[in-house]
């Protein structure tokens, strides 16, 4: 694991590693697209910094730093 | 703003009515945010509401078409990025594809992000292979620069698929078409897994196909018996009648395939992972072959994205959207209510003057005209206006696509309050309509969210209580007519709101610390790219679907109001009249709020409709117990003077309007949702005690 998707600075772009969250919160991340091997790209974060809207599979989505930390990513 | 005849209207069963005679029914799925509702509205001719936000259709609807004379019913289900349900939404819309019966299902995709839509697809495809892909919003995919090979796709997937541009009418006719031609497909997509998957799968099919007899597909069944939900696998048993695990040769199968599972390296409890890497690799390869284009986010969306969601940029430009959308309502109502006003009182004279030629006894004329008909003009003027210039502008926002921006920059103080993101799109439906947005709830996961969501809806204001703070506002606060005064009017409104917003960030921290305690579950925010809205659509639909429907039910309430309080302001008993003594006895109470005894009896008496509250007032006041018709509405400050109004008056009436119990529709929404006498009570008790907190204290420092 080279850094979270919660560490990705906005601009830039990774590849998901692997999701360590409890089934219940990793399903819902996993059937938006970030699948091991998805690419995501990290695109404008809200006034405080979190949560940041991040791009995959052609569709953006927020995602708190609690989440997105826990996302490990190896860079694209 | 998720308020519509369907949402809070007679037809808002949880139950649906799939039209009678009709020759196929045919399920409509989707992620959200697809055009789903446009899809539905498009084929059926009814007016769903729609909106560029996830998560809106939280009532299953049922339409139906005809083709060559014959009927096709629809079922329009929520909104679900996949089967794997984790809300009551997801499951319904789950439980509707895997059990509903429905003879096919059209799945609703979005050209522009089709991976993640063949996601839900390919589930699909697993429970039936009578599927009709839907790719919509293909005109705003081919602006970006992407194009699907439409024909490609059904070549790969072996069903009809349909390009459309639902909202520009493309596609609907043949949608209906395919839907009317469709026969079972001979062959079919299915996603395939990892060897070791694939095994397990052939050692469970040929005991389940024995069993399940046709009733459940067989590769479905056997995949959610290795994922092993409890949730799902419940389900499925109760839709059979029978346990399948419990089954001895489905057991026996289930535990040699979990050995060879085990074996392969593959865990108990993450085969679930597997099975969903393994649906995006078939999706992945699908979009290969039939997508080509940009993968990547528009450069000036991410400019407007970025300036609307800055730290320095993102809460004034709401802020700042708030006002103006105000101050074009306030500006523009005043004229058109003044008229309808003068209008109502012109008619009423006449009308009088009818009734007296035909000979109709005096009380009731004065019934009719100073209790009925005054009461129904007064809301009618003051409301419609202000509504009609409102709805069609907050319309415009939600179909830009506006509003995840909004949950989006507010999401870093729902989440310090302890509750869900999506509580922020509640809240807005909440302006709305207090009942839709409790009955909107629905879109949250967990369940002490959706409490903490359902409990503070009616923290923010609803079009039924807008005009009461507009009328407050620009009678006492703000006089003068006027471009500044109609700004300063803007500003004072939208600091109300602020207000509202600030409780229900505050009473939500409050329930998170205390009743219902836990940690924020996070959620999962799709924002959606602006979308152009159609202007003539917006407003046409908007007047007819929200204005009117709001407006007619304000009106049947009013009328009869006004009935009663004419009747309790002029039945006698001994000295004084019925509402007098009742507005007496309420009057300590009221003064300690820094209201008086009238207000608190409006507010009491508003309980069925808000709206009522301000005619009720006014007649209260005056002295002959009827309203007096005054020529226009700036006369009635003189009336609020004479009872003795201040500035503190009015801001602690406007601040009670924005905090106190919710309307009976609200309340009984509230309970039917929760199923719970204590938390209908708590969303009654919450908002009274911070408004007579608040209001206690405003009277105290400057009364």
């Amino acid at each position: 694991m080279d850094t979270s998707l919660f560490l990705l600075p906005e601009g830039e772009t990774g590849i998901v590693e692997e999701v360590f969250l409890p089934w219940e919160t990793r399903r819902r991340l996993l059937d938006l697209g970030l699948t091991p091997g998805a690419r995501v790209s990290c695109l404008f974060s809200a006034p405080s910094g979190d949560p940041r809207a991040y791009m995959v599979r052609g569709s953006v989505i927020a995602l708190r730093r609690e989440d997105a930390g826990c996302v490990a990513l190896c860079r694209g | 703003m998720g308020l519509t005849l369907r949402s809070v209207g007679k037809n808002a069963a949880d139950t649906i009515d799939i039209e009678a005679g009709a020759c196929r029914t045919a399920a409509l799925a989707g992620n959200p945010n697809v055009g789903k509702s446009t899809v539905f509205n498009g084929l059926t001719g009814l007016h769903q509401h729609t909106g560029n936000w996830s998560g809106k259709t939280v009532l299953t609807a049922a339409g139906s078409f005809q083709v060559d004379g014959r009927t096709y019913a629809l079922v329009d289900i929520p909104g679900t990025y996949s089967l794997r349900a984790g809300s009551a939404e997801e499951e319904a819309a789950r439980d509707y594809i895997a059990f509903g019966g429905a003879d096919l299902v059209v799945v609703v995709c979005d050209a522009g992000a089709l991976e993640r839509n063949l996601n839900l697809a390919l589930q699909i495809l697993e429970v039936t292979p009578n599927v009709i892909l839907a790719v919509n919003l293909m005109d705003e995919a081919k602006k970006r620069g992407i194009r699907v090979d439409t024909g490609r796709l059904a070549a790969l997937l072996g069903v009809p698929v349909i390009p459309m541009a639902a909202r520009r009418k493309k596609g609907l006719e043949e949608l209906k078409r395919a839907v009317a031609d469709f026969d079972p497909p001979p062959y079919a997509y299915t996603a395939r897994y990892e060897e070791s998957v694939e095994n397990a799968v052939n050692l469970l099919e040929m005991p389940l196909e024995n069993l399940l007899d046709g009733r459940l597909n067989a590769r479905f069944a056997a995949l959610r018996l290795l994922e092993g939900d409890p949730g799902m696998l419940a389900r499925m048993d109760a839709y059979l009648g029978f346990s399948l695990a419990r089954n001895p040769a489905v057991a026996s199968a289930l535990a040699r395939a979990g050995e060879l599972l085990r074996r392969a390296g593959i865990r108990s409890g993450t085969v679930g992972d597997r099975l969903i890497a393994g649906i995006y690799k078939s999706a992945g390869d699908i979009c290969r072959q039939c997508v080509s284009g940009p993968a990547g986010y528009g450069e000036r969306q991410l400019k407007v994205d970025r300036f609307l969601t800055r730290r320095l940029t993102g809460i004034p430009v709401m802020l700042a959207l708030l006002a103006l959308i105000f101050f074009i309502t306030i500006k523009g109502a005043n004229g058109p209510s003044d008229l309808l006003y003068g209008l109502f009182e012109r008619v009423g004279r006449a009308l009088e003057r009818g009734l007296a030629a035909l000979g109709a006894p005096e009380r009731l004329t004065e019934a009719l005209i100073f209790g009925v008909w005054r009461v129904l003009g007064y809301v009618v003027s003051v409301m419609l206006p202000p509504m009609a210039i409102f709805f069609p502008l907050f319309t415009l926002l939600e179909d830009l696509g506006y509003l995840p921006r909004v949950a989006f920059d507010l999401d870093a103080g729902f989440r310090r309050a302890g509750a869900c993101g999506k509580q922020c799109l509640t809240m807005a439906m909440g302006f709305g309509c207090n009942a839709a947005g409790v009955v909107g709830c629905r879109i949250i996961d967990s369940e002490r969210e959706r409490i903490i969501a359902t409990v503070t809806n009616a923290l923010v204001p609803c079009n039924g209580r807008f005009p009461i703070l507009i009328a407050l506002i620009s009678m006492f606060l703000i006089s003068s007519g006027g471009t500044g005064a109609s700004i300063l009017a803007a500003l004072a409104l939208t600091g109300f709101i602020v207000a509202g917003v600030v409780a229900t960030l505050l009473a939500s921290r409050l329930l998170s610390r205390t009743v219902l305690k836990g940690r924020p579950s996070s959620p999962t925010l799709e924002l959606p790219p602006f979308r152009a809205p159609k202007v003539g659509e917006v407003i046409v639909r908007s007047l007819l679907d929200r204005t009117l429907f709001v407006l007619g039910r304000a009106a049947a309430v009013a009328a009869p109001a006004g009935l009663l309080i004419w009747l309790a302001a002029n039945l006698r008993v001994g000295d004084s009249t019925v509402l007098g003594l009742v507005t007496g006895a309420l009057d300590p109470v009221g003064r300690f709020l820094g209201l008086d005894g009238v207000i608190l009896t409006a507010f009491l008496l508003g309980l069925p409709a808000n709206e009522t509250v301000v005619p009720i007032m006014i007649m209260a006041y005056a002295a002959s117990g009827t309203f007096q018709g005054y020529e226009d509405l700036d006369a009635l400050r003189g009336l609020l003077l004479d009872n003795g109004w201040t500035a503190v008056t009015a801001v602690c009436t406007a601040l009670f309007t924005v905090l106190h119990w919710p309307c009976t529709t609200t309340l009984l929404t509230i309970k039917k949702e929760t199923g719970s006498v204590k938390w209908t009570v708590l969303a009654a008790l919450l908002p009274t005690a911070m408004g007579a907190a608040v209001c206690a204290l405003i009277a105290h420092i400057f009364g």
